[in-house]
This record gives structure tokens, sequence and C-alpha cells, in this order.
């Protein structure tokens, strides 16, 4: 055969069967950092080219794919990977979380609750927790092997000494399984609890520095802190300008040039399906109702 | 015996090559808690070498450490798990090196510093980590308003003062110092040692201390060993061995005829 071969969703079966073995073993011990042969794909590594490769790795011809970055289904990164596994997988693709059964994220996990069956998959820039203040990777792994866990803390620590509270807010470190300690990604730290004991696979690929790591579904997924400084989560203390929810995580949006702002939700789909749906008040109804 | 008479640490025969060149051969010697031994010797004769195996940071060619554990059994730290010999090594001993850098991490606090082994072991609360942080700064004469500064704002004297209390914040019964107050001004050692002699006294820490310093060797430890070309040519009680040396290597150390 003399035609340039096809590859179901760009990546050859001999790559793909690479990187399940290296997701099924990051399944089997959770939270713990697998090595694999990450690929060249045809975009920049900024672009989660990890995730991309494991979402290549994982997609079916039956699966319907939906692409995030910062909660945003539109934006030109999300458009394009969508765009890519549309083009090379011929998948369906969707913006509706509860559609997908693959959805690959940027940053943000989704704030419709995940069901059995989905999995998430997330774009890793940096997956070693301990890095910032280790820069081994010798030592690195065998901290992980000896389950030395006392750097994160001395992070936490510095945070507290410095800001009078555990100021970290994104890529906030958890313990997996009560074993591993994981980089979830820069999600905002509001996203942690949603990791732990989920109905769906998450799975986590950094390509530029070739890891891959799991938490599988119904998995104890713990954000570290100390006894007189309890990881808390964060959001904007405000509610969505647009569908008027008060529990979602808020993206501050600067509306003029003379300090107006406001406060609408990240996950673009969830604020879409709460508009959609006729019982909803929005902020700006209230007010109208109010006033 | 009972367990106060059994050695802390125990030497036996430690030899080390680096490829043809010898680093130290056949050292052998008992330790008891609470006692200072220095090792003393010119620049090359295998001082650091030999703490170095002593502290299970470099593997001996010949012979073994043994080391009385805190629940009271002796074992060859060669045998040790590595996870075990880790736990040791931030636990129950201290390791100080000459440049403090060596041994602390620049990037982040004071506090921090001193918190890090307690963060370790598990302390998980913020508040009991700063009091026994400002604790120990106090006790290495360091301002506690300067606890959230890194040590790269400190002076070489207050590093070193806080590369100690970062040992001894576990309350270790052994310390390995290898030239300890090294690289220090005149003053700044007088002042360092004074403060190690107090704490080794209070906290009755046995220690391992080399250095080229007769004068260090003689206000810090008990018994002394005197190196030269990688073997033990003298021991004893510093006292006398530095009053009354039999060796003429060690008479010349001590007429400081032999540059340090
Ligand atoms: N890493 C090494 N490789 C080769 N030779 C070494 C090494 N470390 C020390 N030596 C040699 O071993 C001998 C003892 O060195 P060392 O233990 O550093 O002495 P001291 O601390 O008394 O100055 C010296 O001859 C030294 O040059
Ligand atoms: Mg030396
Ligand atoms: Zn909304």
């Amino acid at each position: 055969m003399n035609a340039p071969a096809y590859n179901f969703a760009y990546l050859d079966e001999q790559t793909k069967r690479m990187i399940r073995r290296a997701i099924l073993k990051a399944i089997a011990i959770p939270g713990y950092q697998v090595p694999f042969a990450s690929r060249e794909m045809p975009m920049p590594y900024g672009w989660g080219t990890g995730g991309v490769q494991v979402t290549a790795a994982i997609l079916g011809p039956a699966d319907v794919l939906k692409v995030i970055d910062q909660g945003s289904d539109d934006t030109t990164n999300a458009v394009s990977i969508r765009k890519f596994f549309g083009r090379t997988a011929g998948v369906r693709t969707t913006t509706h979380t509860t559609e997908a059964t693959v959805i690959q994220t940027r940053h943000r996990v989704p704030e419709t609750p995940l069901k059995a069956g989905q999995i998430l998959v997330y774009q890793v820039p940096i997956p070693e927790p301990l890095r910032f203040l280790e820069p081994r990777e010798t030592e690195t792994r065998r901290m992980h092997a000896l389950e030395e866990y006392g750097l994160v803390h001395v992070k936490l620590y510095e945070d507290i000494a410095r800001h009078g509270h555990i100021a970290t807010t994104y890529a906030y470190p958890v313990k997996v399984a009560g074993r591993y300690v994981m980089d979830p990604s820069p999600i905002p730290k509001f996203d942690n609890p949603k990791l732990s004991n989920s109905d769906a696979l998450q799975l986590f690929g950094a390509g530029r520095e070739k890891r891959i790591y799991a938490i599988p579904p119904h998995t104890a997924v713990v954000s570290l802190d100390f006894e007189d400084h309890p990881f808390e989560q964060w959001r904007h203390p405000a509610s969505c300008a647009l569908c008027g929810d008060d529990a979602s995580f808020l993206d501050e949006v600067i509306t003029d040039d003379r300090g107006g702002r406001m406060f609408v939700c990240s996950d673009t789909d969830h604020c879409e399906s709460r508009r959609a749906a006729p019982s909803q008040p929005t902020v700006q109804d209230a007010e109208v109702a109010r006033g | 015996m009972t367990p106060v008479d059994t050695p802390l640490l125990i030497a036996e025969g430690l030899s080390k090559w680096y490829g043809r060149q010898l680093g130290c051969r056949d050292v052998s010697f008992e330790l008891h808690e609470g006692e200072v031994l220095a090792i003393v010797g010119e620049s090359g004769s295998g001082k650091s070498t030999l703490l170095r195996i002593l502290a299970g940071l470099m593997e001996a060619d010949a012979g073994c450490v043994r080391y009385r554990m805190r629940d009271g059994v002796t074992r060859d730290v060669a045998a040790l798990s590595e996870a075990e010999r880790r736990f040791l090594f931030r636990t129950d001993w201290g390791y100080v090196h000459q440049d403090p850098a060596a041994g602390l991490r620049m990037a982040v606090s004071a506090g921090a510093n001193v918190g890090e082994r307690l963060m370790a072991i598990g302390e998980r609360h913020y508040g009991r980590i700063r009091g026994t942080a400002l604790d120990w700064l106090t006790r290495v004469e360091i301002d506690t308003g300067r606890i959230d500064e890194p040590p790269t704002r400190y002076s070489g004297g207050m590093r070193q003062r806080l590369q100690i209390a970062r040992n001894l914040v576990t309350g270790p019964r052994l310390v390995f110092m290898d030239e300890p107050t090294g690289g220090l001004d005149v003053s700044v050692q007088a002042r360092l040692l004074d403060l190690l002699r107090g704490l080794v006294a209070e906290l009755g820490l046995a220690a391992v201390v080399v250095t080229h310093d007769l004068a260090v060797a003689r206000l810090l430890s008990q018994r002394i060993l005197v190196m030269k070309g990688g073997a033990v040519i003298e021991s004893g009680l510093t006292d006398q061995v530095l009053d009354d040396p039999r060796e003429p290597y060690t008479q010349l150390l001590v007429s400081s005829i032999l540059p340090p």
C-alpha cells in the first residue's frame, strides 16, 4: 500500500497501544506518574499535546467528544482540538457535558457532575507536584517511592507565612487513594473536591514531560492542608450576571475601560443550559423584579 | 551491658578507595551517647571521607558502621532499607555541612527551613510548627523577627546557626559536622563555637566533628582521632593528645608547624 496510511485519531495503532498500556498502568496505581513515549503532535506543546495523545488513544468511533479550555468550548485552543478530532477520527463532537463520553479539558472540571462511563482528560503542563522545591528528577522520584511528602507542606507553610492563609489557588496539591501526591493540573482549587469519588474516570496527560496519570472512578482524593489551616474551596463571592448561579465558579469580565466589571460562569455550557431552562431567573431579572 | 554502656555508634575497619587513591584505611572506634569525637588532620588526610561513610552518605569498600537505634537495637547502617536510612538521617541524626547552602533550602524562609523536618515526620499543625521554629531561632540566637526571610538574606554566621537549628529540631541523638566553623570570620567562629558547645551540653548530644582547627577540637570534643594519609595515627582523650602528643605528626600539628 503506497497511499499515506490513514490512522484513526491521527496516531498509529502501535503508538496508541503504547499509550493505552501507560493509561492502564496509571489506572492501576492511582496518582502515580507513568512515563510514556510522548509523540510530536501537529500543534504546539502549550496546546495540550499530552491530553490530545491520551484522547487519541482512548477515542472510539462511537464516542462523543467535548473540548473545553478554561471552561469554555469556544476558545481557539478548544475549537482547534475539537476540529482536529472531528477531522482525524470523524467522531461526533458536542458542547454539552451531559452528551459527551470523552471530555478533554484545560484548567477546569465541568460544573455538571460527571457520570459513570464518562472520561475526563486533563491537559497537564507540569506533572510533578514536588518540582517547585526539588528540581532533581532522581530525588522527586525517590520521594514518591518512599512517600516522603514533607516538601508539599513546606510549600503550604510558606504560603501561610507570607499571606496569612494558603494562597495557592490553582494546581492545589492532592493525595490520591491515601498514597501518591499529585498535581491536579492548573484547575482552580474550587474544582478539587470534584476530583474525589467521581463516577467518571479521570486521565491526565503531560506531553512535554511525557507523563500520564489517572484517578479511577470512586477514588478518594484529598487536598493537602494543615489542621489549623484547612483546605477551603474558593470562588468569587458573587452570582453569574447571565444565569444568576451563586454556586458556580465565576470569571471576572471587564465590561468597559472605566472599571466596570461583571462575573459570569466560567463553564459556558453550564451557564447556557441554565439560561435555556426557563425556570432560572437571571440576576438582571431579579433586579428588575426588585426594582 | 546496660543500654547506656552500649555504644551509640560503632565503626569497624572502615576503608575507602577512590580508584587507586586511598580515602581512608581501617578506621575503627566507638562513640557513646553524649560524647563528642573530633577528627583532626591536615587537608587530604581522609576526614571528610570518613565522616561521609559514618553518616551513610557514601559506601565503604570494607568495614561497617553500626548504630543503636531509638528502640535500643544496634543495626548495621548499610543494611537498613533506604526508607529507614533516610528516616534516621532526618530524625535521630543531624548533618551540618561546612557550606550552609548545602544544608539549607535557600529559596524558602528560615521558618520553613527549621520546620521541614517536622513536616517530614508528619506534623500538620501550622501554629505548632511555627512556634517550634521561633523557639529554635531564639536558641540559636537569630532575631525571631527574621523568621520569614530566606537564608539568602542572612550572614554566613546566621546561616550556619540556622542550619544547626534545622538539624536539631527533631531532637537527634547524634550530629555529624564537617568543619562547622570553616569559612567564617574569626569573631563569628568564636560565637558559633560557644553556641555549639552550649547546645551539645544542654541536649546531651553525641557528635562527630571534623575539623582541621585544633582549637575547635579542644573546645568541643572529649576524644580525638588524628588522621594522616587516610589512617588514624593517634587517638585518645582530647586534652591528653593535644597536651602530650606521642606521634611526631601530632606534635607538628599541635605546634602549628603544619599548614591547615
Ligand atoms: N571524590 C573523590 N575522588 C577522588 N579522590 C578523592 C575524592 N574525595 C577525596 N579524595 C581523596 O581522598 C583523600 C582524602 O580526602 P578527604 O576525605 O576529602 O580529606 P580531608 O577531608 O581530610 O581533607 C584525598 O587524597 C583526596 O584527594
Ligand atoms: Mg574535608
Ligand atoms: Zn452563568
